[in-house]
């Protein structure tokens, strides 16, 4: 018979070991999430520009627009289907690698889900129905026919978003003896982080596909292709882009409010903060090796003020926290300040231009901007995907903050589960490359001065 | 009804839904694939873009609203199907994403090299997937997915139940495509096409019939609590199926093809029903029930909400989509 301490000591190992499949697992909802989340945005703002642009065309009889809308319907065609199968994707992938999590808390972070799942759907009819409307349908009915997804966007991204704020603030229900009773669906789905994760990924999403679609013409016309439908394409995507990159600023620091209550470690990894220190300086930068924090630029007062809206208040330093619940200190903290950096850069950016325009100069004259708006888009993806990783890497060691460890919820895998990440791996990329590759080909049609781009196996084509 | 019950019957709808609207979308990819070289198929695949083109996303959605209600109403039994079924799961999941990607990629591709090689991807992925979730049926049908810990991860859907219900998947989804493409082909005034895809549906429609009844056999032995729901309960549904679908073999016989879809539709929809009946009590056979299954109350009674908010915001737009692409200006081809 073991002596008690052995047990103890055994029980303590078995549960401090990481299960084979958590990482593989991590990594795996990582590749998946980061790259369904750009076609996700694209479907949640591109919606608004196609319609924006398509009324342009009706309401002015504007060729032009009428056929940058056109553009941008079959472009979306791509887009969402692929945005659409990544997405189921992550359903499966719920139950496939997160047993635990479902299996526990699925009828409470379901219903959110249910709702996501009912835009989904308006948003794919209403897809089909516009896509295949042109030229078979009344025109003025056709274009409403756009605005639905930009509306189902809305409530779809808040959906989602709802289920992540409860990941990170666990509300609408109660552990009594290890069981989960009392649950609340509606609570979960209008908890009270929602609304503003919602706010700050829908801004993200405007910022994201209006400065990636922007950044297309901004190419063109970089190539000397200054026409009136490379101005008209760039302008209309980057006014919705502008708005949303001014935006952002405001609502990322108002979601940031009472995050060193809610997740003091997440707070402190975000700002570097090993220490307590008042007031806390603004880390720009920096790691953290062995406890010590290397090669950062602090601003003093700095952290205290944007963190905590006081000259003086201290951010809660890591050292306040117990060692086995801190996140990986420096991807979130690297990840944070790049999405911060870049955020503001953005942000700064289209004020210039909109600032000089209206004192008469056009920054589109100028190849230094056109080159700073052509990389803006895959700016704002790096943005995005950082403030994901600083967000969902800030949280671990939990899956459901203060509730479930990441490592209880992982299904039992071996670490034969890299093999997934290997083939899931190579299947993204197949998609990225054929996405790529289809999509170029298209605007070189286009530019040719073909229009409808028939099927190179249409039987037309083939006789 | 019970409040659980409502729940799995809101469920199995999007099961049924799936299997009939998505699954004639994956059928088709049967015909693309059998249509022969790019100049003989070119009119086929060609209706083929344009029957699924307007509806394959929104058909799709029927699956996440099946995973959906499913994690949300029953939780613990769809993580341990989740985990036992990982295998098939996956294979049809990369079916899916392959089906999805490479069909809006065939559509837009340049040069006919692209096309064939993303027309081959689409239509084996479209009969891979059916296939895959036929034999995650068979595996939930024959008891063989533990509520507690993991079962066997091969021989959960590597049994005569799972390969039954994987090919029947196969079968039904191109049973069905064949019924909605003649139609189609019809109404776009290609009696030619017609012709050859009646000869066509009614060959997959006879080697269909055959399979589902003769799984039966196995299934007897293989699944003892199916049979007897099959036998039992469900019986009335196993017998409309075999009458509905040979209805629809004597009107695709006779040229009567819009009628022809319905009861193609029945037939299917019969042939699933019949499995979700002939189970009944049973969520997972054998396992746990669907009584015992449930999540919490509230969560069920919201779920309920939503299912009922779909039926009123959803439904009509969806019908609106299904009486456009059957209109006389969608079925011109593109222009």
């Amino acid at each position: 018979m073991l002596a008690p301490d052995v047990v103890t000591a055994l029980t303590h190992l078995v549960t401090e070991a990481e299960p084979a499949g958590l990482m593989p697992a991590r990594q795996q909802m990582a590749l998946s999430l980061g790259w369904h989340i750009v076609l996700a945005c694209f479907g949640v703002a591109f919606p608004a520009m196609i319609f924006v642009m398509h009324l342009r065309g009706i309401r002015r009889d504007d060729p032009v627009a009428l056929g940058l809308a056109k553009r941008w319907a079959k472009v979306s065609a791509v887009l969402f289907a692929i945005g659409a199968v990544s997405g189921t994707v992550l359903s499966f992938e719920m139950g496939v690698l997160w047993p635990g999590l479902m299996g526990t808390y699925g009828d409470v972070l379901g219903l959110p889900f249910a709702f996501e799942g009912l835009a989904f759907f308006l948003e794919a009819i209403f897809l089909g129905i516009y896509l295949y409307g042109w030229g078979r349908m009344p025109p003025k009915r056709h274009v409403l026919m756009v605005l639905p997804m930009a509306v189902t966007g809305i409530v779809g991204a808040y959906c989602v978003l709802a289920v992540n704020a409860w990941m990170n603030l666990p509300v609408g229900f109660d552990v009594v003896d290890g069981e989960v009773t009392n649950v609340q669906p509606w609570a979960v789905l209008f908890n009270q982080q929602a609304f503003l994760q919602f706010a700050h990924m829908w801004v993200g999403a405007y910022m994201l596909a209006g400065f990636s679609v922007a950044g297309v013409y901004a190419v063109g016309m970089l190539r000397g292709r200054r026409d009136a439908h490379h101005r008209l394409g760039f302008i209309v995507p980057f006014a919705f882009a502008s708005i949303a990159a001014v935006t952002q600023p405001f609502v990322g620091h108002v979601l940031g409010f009472g995050l060193d209550e809610r997740q003091p470690a997440k707070l402190a990894a975000f700002e570097l903060a090993e220490t307590t220190e008042s007031p806390s300086p603004l880390r720009l930068g920096g790691i953290l090796v062995d406890g010590e924090v290397k090669g950062s630029i602090d601003i003093p007062y700095l952290g205290s003020l944007i963190a905590m809206n006081s000259p003086d208040k201290p951010v809660p330093g890591l050292d306040t926290i117990p060692e086995e619940d801190h996140p990986p200190v420096n991807m979130t903290h690297l990840a944070f300040q790049t999405m911060v950096g870049i955020g503001t850069l953005l942000a700064a950016a289209v004020v210039v231009f909109w600032f000089q325009r209206r004192r008469g100069r056009d920054l589109l004259e100028r190849r230094w901007f056109l080159r700073f708006a052509a990389a803006a888009g895959p700016l704002a993806v790096i943005a995005l995907e950082a403030g994901w990783i600083a967000t969902e890497v800030g949280r671990q060691p939990w899956i459901v903050y203060g509730v479930m460890r990441t490592p209880e919820a992982v299904g039992d895998y071996t670490a034969s589960l890299w093999w997934l990440l290997g083939i899931s791996t190579v299947v993204y990329t197949a998609m990225t490359v054929g996405a790529v590759v289809v999509l170029r080909s298209m605007a070189r049609r286009w530019r040719a001065g073909d229009a409808d781009l028939p099927s190179p196996y249409a039987p037309e084509v083939q006789a | 009804m019970s409040l659980e019950l409502a729940v799995a019957a809101a469920l199995f709808v999007g099961v049924i839904a799936y299997a009939v609207l998505g699954g004639a979308d994956f059928g088709s990819g049967f015909f693309d694939l059998t249509a022969g070289s790019s100049k003989r198929g070119a009119e086929l695949r060609t209706l083929v873009d344009h029957s699924i083109g307007p509806v394959w996303e929104a058909n799709h959605v029927w699956l996440i609203y099946v995973l959906v209600i499913w994690w949300t109403g029953f939780p613990e039994s769809f993580a341990a199907a989740m985990s036992t079924l990982v295998l098939p799961l996956l294979l049809a999941l990369l079916g899916i994403v392959l089906r999805g990607a490479s069909f809006a990629f065939r559509k837009y591709a340049a040069t006919l090299a692209q096309a064939r090689l993303f027309g081959i991807v689409f239509a084996t992925s479209s009969i891979i997937t059916p296939f895959f979730l036929g034999t995650v049926a068979g595996g939930i049908a024959s008891g063989r997915v533990p509520l507690e810990g993991t079962g066997d991860r091969w021989s959960s859907w590597v049994n005569p139940t799972s390969l039954f219900g994987g090919v029947i998947a196969v079968g039904t989804c191109a049973f069905l495509a064949g019924a909605f493409l003649v139609a189609d082909a019809r109404r776009s005034g290609q009696e030619r096409l017609a012709e050859d895809l009646r000869v066509r549906a009614l060959a997959v429609g006879a080697a269909t019939g055959a399979i589902v009844f003769a799984a039966l056999v196995p299934i007897d032995h293989d699944a003892p609590t199916l049979a007897a729901g099959l036998e039992g309960r469900a019986a009335p549904l196993v017998v409309l199926a075999g009458l509905a679908g040979l209805a629809t073999m004597l009107l695709l016989w006779t040229r009567r093809y819009a009628v022809a879809r319905i009861t193609a539709v029945l037939a299917v929809a019969a042939v699933v029903s019949g499995w979700g009946v002939g189970q009944y009590p049973w969520l997972l056979v054998d396992e746990v029930t669907i009584a015992d299954a449930a999540g919490a109350t509230a969560t069920l009674q919201g779920l309920l909400v939503a299912v009922g908010l779909a039926v009123v915001v959803v439904v009509p737009p969806l019908a609106y989509l299904f009486r456009l692409t059957q209109s006389e200006e969608w079925s011109r081809p593109d222009h």
